[in-house]
């Protein structure tokens, strides 16, 4: 009897298993080792990318740890609908006066936010020696989230490499505020539910956004999925259409 | 009962999700515009309606908040299943850009949670 293929066929609860291993690991660390500075949550979403890392180093793999037959179920379990399921899930504590206080905010965050990530990606994409327009809209669109650059730069032709680039961006970008949301949070004031929802508009990166206020507390995830989950959608609006013919107006 | 309010969840889910979709298509874009929040809004609203209509009971809502307690192992999950050799190991322009944008993002952070909508409360 093959191990490996048993643990496969059972994926799902096979992850159930793996995942409550990482997080009891994760509260020990934080507990005993950190004296709690760095949540419990934090630090399993932290080990969560190193196994990524280590998955796709030893597989060459694009889903990380869930590319090894006995990680199988991750991919299941952290695929976009159950991430999505939960989110929803969360919504019952949501406060509708906050929601609509807060609303005006979050649009203007929410626009702006799309705006500043594609100049950044424009700019840096410069620096770095890109001329055509096809190709600096395609960072820049990666810069909005990891899915706009694909759809931006198959929609405008751009080359393969340029499009792994972006693809490259978006991701850093959601394992960047991932790590580094629950660090900052307090010195932003990231501890009400208006500036959840002004900080979801402005980063987008739903994956990035959920984790990072999850890490840091986990009332702020419903205000801040909120105004992300309009992100993606917008961008792929935007960037191959408005924002590309603005930028080749521009040079 | 549990899977009533499971089932609600569900619903308000493939709605939302539904909505977005079609919402995407219409505007002409190849992603989902919106689902989660329309989803969201739904679950809202209908169980609102449902405690209105008092059949909300007994295990209802723990059926929707076992789900919203497994929100970080899902997220864990996610987090493992990500692409990070491709993040880190595609030269510096993806570096570079992902953390410069996240960086004015937090910093604009705090100014834009001074913008409040004037209530009359």
């Amino acid at each position: 009897m093959n191990v490996i293929s048993f643990f496969e066929k059972n994926g799902m609860i096979t992850s159930f298993l793996i995942i409550a291993i990482i997080m009891l690991i994760a509260e020990q660390i934080s507990t005993r080792l950190l004296r709690k500075k760095i949540p419990g949550s934090a630090i399993a979403i932290l080990l969560g990318l190193l196994l990524a890392y280590y998955g796709g180093m030893i597989t060459g793999g694009e889903k990380g740890i869930a590319d090894l037959p006995l990680f199988s179920g991750f991919k299941l379990v952290g695929g976009s609908m159950f991430r999505d399921f939960c989110i929803v899930s969360t919504a019952l504590g949501v406060s509708f006066p906050v929601m609509i206080q807060a609303g005006k905010a979050g649009i203007i965050s929410l626009a702006l936010g799309l705006v500043v990530s594609f100049v950044v990606g424009i700019c840096v994409g410069l620096a770095f020696g890109y001329q055509d327009a096809e190709s600096l809209a395609t960072i820049g669109a990666g810069t909005l989230t990891f899915i706009v650059g694909p759809v931006t730069g198959s929609a405008l032709g751009a080359s393969s490499d340029v499009i792994a680039l972006s693809v490259a961006t978006g991701v850093v970008k959601a394992i960047v505020v991932t790590v580094f949301t629950p660090l900052v949070a307090t010195k932003i004031k990231l501890d009400n539910p208006h500036a959840a929802m002004v900080f979801g508009g402005l980063m987008g990166t739903t994956s990035g956004v959920a984790a990072g206020l999850a890490a840091t507390d986990q009332k702020l995830v419903p205000y801040g999925a909120l105004t992300a989950t309009f992100y993606t959608g917008l961008g792929c609006l935007l960037c191959p259409s408005v924002f590309y013919l603005a930028l080749k107006a521009l040079m | 009962m549990l899977i009533y309010g499971l089932g609600l969840l569900a619903f308000s889910y493939l709605a939302g999700q539904l909505f977005g979709d079609v919402l995407g298509e219409m505007i002409g874009v190849q992603a989902n515009v919106g689902g989660v929040g329309f989803a969201m809004l739904l679950l809202v609203l209908l169980h609102n309606y449902f405690q209105k209509k008092q059949w909300v009971k007994a295990q209802f809502d723990d059926g929707i908040g076992f789900w919203s307690n497994m929100y970080i192992p899902v997220i864990v999950a996610m987090s493992a299943s990500q692409n990070a050799l491709l993040a880190f190991n595609n030269g510096i322009l993806p570096i570079v850009a992902g953390t410069l944008i996240v960086i004015i993002g937090f910093a604009l952070v705090p100014l834009f949670s001074s913008i409040k909508t004037t209530t009359h409360s």
